[in-house]
């Protein structure tokens, strides 16, 4: 029978089918982080039982981080009780740990694909909903709760009913300064924040296979946001170049067979999706978000649409703009600017920060932006300062922090201030994600840049016409 | 089922009949659930005190006089969202804080998966309707915040008790006798474990 890509790698990986239930499906690889696994830890205790594959899982401290001052004790007591329960509890049980300071530590879905831990064909779960990033390998991944957690470290399964499948194909020219976020961000303004829900997407066309790896994880990355549990896209020669010869990718006959593996990653001709959409690839905008959730998005020239426009109900999206000071109508264009955040497991990797340093460079960053630039990781870190982009990015008048989850989600210091609004390349628009009160347009490290630049929300192409 | 209990994980779910709490806003997502600065517990405790947090309470802590669980009208083990209830992050803790407060049941015309996930292991039911059917939940409410609403898990239905009108859910049979029992997914996965370690041995990765 036809298979999908996401059929191919599901099936591999089942255990046992249970009449009227779940499937248990067995886990490859499992990343783990201090924020969603103390508890999972700690069930084991209870339990009095052990890890099953520690080599099977890996953890970084991520969430809570502080970016700055790394080398020092971090100040916030519960955040360092936390990584310290991770330290302890990946000892104990015999886990990698790349905590803060190591050399390998960092955003847990950049330094798992960084590192070779993501491979195509795998099925990879952690306690975070942007896991979906893996699926940019041609990888089962996606985001699990804590007693799940709990059962891979127990167990190395869980127990998941097999959702249904979606395809969205995208051909054609993208347009300039269209980037991966902007096609992610547009396909979840299609679809709105829970028209995938129930399904696994995977993204097709030649939008998708021009992509560089950084590229696909974005869009992959975004999957959650309108609703999916996960988003692939099938391993090809930019995926198998990605994976070759890293760390803990397969070496000797090992990568041989595994390569066998990765050749059959990809869906039969005659496969059946649940559900298919097909977009146009040169219609898209870059583009920006206006209201608290990440389907709330639109090409940067339009006005904010009517309630009557838009899907859900006017009270809810009253309620929406209101938070945000927007109202029907207006144009994003010139809107005020506080602060500016580059970096996230979604456009925290190397790609991003060349991308937002081209615009900014021989510019000055505006007198009335805060600007957060946080590297995914070490390597990209290190990435910017060997390319040449941290002395363009000084001279512009930025910093570069050091790699964390940030003002993503702002369980460090890294918090927008209550009523201030902010151009983040991060996933989340929601009230509140950025810091209490805090108010959040989602957009590419172009617009971010723009933003940055100009002081107010800008349209990137309209610097790069400068430019040219 | 064939395997044995080992560790209670939370409580059964049966019946349950109780007033509901109204919350007809839709995309509730975790971040409003629980914010982000609330996950540094490393036990599952007092999660329920920041349920809603930013919804719930001023910058100053007093209470919002306006938002429904500081209202004493409304009060009960169900919790009655709007559609796509859950969406975001894959926090565990927003369904801790859920049941911490209290509520045992969820009712929406639509779940976010990951949440309605975490609710199914950790004890809250979460019930999807249809949205003819949470419109007449709501009504109902607000009409009459005394009024009792019946979960039953074994016939899975739904029913206002005032009027008798009633809807059917979906649980899968597996989740469905697990919540009936108190049982877990560690418990089962734990008695098949050397199927599980016989097909690790034959994995490509």
């Amino acid at each position: 029978m036809s298979k999908t890509l996401f059929d191919k790698v599901w099936d591999t990986h089942v255990v046992r089918k249970i009449e009227g239930g779940p499937d248990v499906l067995f886990i490859d690889r499992h990343l783990i982080h201090e924020v969603t696994s103390p508890v999972a830890f700690l069930g084991l205790k209870t339990r009095g039982i052990s890890v099953l594959y520690p080599n099977r899982t890996f953890a970084t401290a991520d969430h809570n981080t502080p970016t700055i001052h790394q080398d020092q004790p971090v100040a916030d007591p519960l955040s360092a009780n936390q990584l310290h329960m991770l330290e302890s509890n990946s000892a104990e049980y015999g886990i990698s740990h790349w905590g803060l300071g190591h050399q390998k530590n960092g955003i847990v879905h950049v330094v798992g694909p960084e590192y070779g831990i993501t491979q195509p064909g795998a099925t990879i779960v952690c306690g975070d909903s942007h896991t979906s990033t893996h699926g940019a390998f041609g990888a089962i991944a996606f985001g699990i709760g804590t007693s799940e957690v709990e059962m891979v470290l127990a167990t190395q399964c869980i127990m998941q009913p097999k959702p249904k499948k979606m395809r969205i194909n995208i051909n054609g020219k993208l347009g300039k300064a269209v980037t991966p976020k902007d096609v992610a961000l547009f396909i979840i303004s299609q679809l709105t924040t829970s028209g995938a829900t129930g399904y696994f997407v995977e993204y097709a066309g030649d939008v998708f296979e021009n992509m560089t790896m950084e590229g696909r994880m974005t869009v992959c990355n975004l999957s959650i946001e309108m609703g999916a549990r996960g988003g692939m896209i099938a391993p090809d020669e930019t995926t198998i170049n990605y994976v070759k010869g890293r760390e803990f990718s397969p070496k000797g006959e090992a990568w041989d067979k595994a390569l066998a593996y990765y050749k059959t990653l990809k869906t039969d001709a005659d496969a059946v999706f649940d559900k298919e959409l097909t977009f146009d690839g040169a219609t898209i905008e870059p583009m920006i978000t206006y209201g608290t959730n990440p389907g709330m998005g639109m090409g940067i020239s339009h006005d904010i649409p009517d309630a009557a426009d838009v899907e859900g109900g006017a009270a809810t999206y009253a309620k929406s703009l209101g938070y945000m000071g927007f109202h029907e109508g207006d144009s994003m264009i010139g809107k005020q600017v506080d602060f500016v955040f580059v970096g996230s497991c979604t456009n925290g990797r190397i790609e991003d920060f060349r991308a937002f340093t081209s615009l900014v460079k021989g510019k000055h960053k505006a007198d009335n932006v805060t600007a957060w630039l946080v590297p995914g990781s070490h390597i990209v870190e290190a990435q910017i300062k060997e390319e040449g982009l941290l002395d363009i990015l000084t001279e512009a008048g930025f910093e570069l922090r050091q790699p964390g989850c940030s003002a993503c989600l702002a369980m460090n210091d890294d918090k927008v201030p209550a009523g201030k609004y902010a151009v983040s390349t991060s996933n989340r628009n929601f009230e509140g994600r950025q810091g209490p009160g805090s108010r959040t347009m989602l957009a590419s490290p172009l617009v971010a840049a723009a933003a940055a630049v100009t002081g107010v929300v800008t349209d990137p192409r309209t610097l790069i016409e400068e430019l040219a | 089922m064939d395997y044995k209990l080992k560790n209670m994980a939370y409580d059964k779910f049966n019946t349950l009949t109780s007033t509901a709490v109204p919350l007809p806003i839709e995309n509730v997502d975790t971040d409003q659930l629980i914010p982000a600065r609330f996950l540094k517990a490393t036990e599952r405790v007092g999660f329920g005190d920041n349920l809603f947090r930013d919804w719930r309470y001023n910058p100053d802590n007093t209470p919002k006089k306006d938002f429904v669980l500081n209202d004493p009208t409304y009060t009960g083990k169900i919790l009655v969202g709007g559609k796509n209830f859950g969406s975001g992050s894959s926090r565990e803790h927003a369904a801790w804080s859920v049941y911490d407060y209290g509520f045992r049941c969820v009712v929406s015309s639509f779940f976010a998966d990951i949440f309605r996930g975490n609710c199914l292991n950790i004890g809250v039911l979460p019930v999807q309707v249809s949205p003819e059917f949470s419109e007449k939940i709501f009504a109902a409410i607000f009409a009459d915040p005394k009024t009792e609403i019946e979960v039953n898990l074994p016939n899975q239905t739904i029913t206002l008790l005032a009027t008798g009108e009633k809807e059917t859910f979906d649980i899968n049979s597996y989740k469905k006798n697990n919540m009936l029992n108190g049982f877990d997914d560690i418990d089962y996965l734990q008695s098949i474990k050397g199927e599980i370690e016989e097909f690790a041995a034959q994995l490509p990765l």
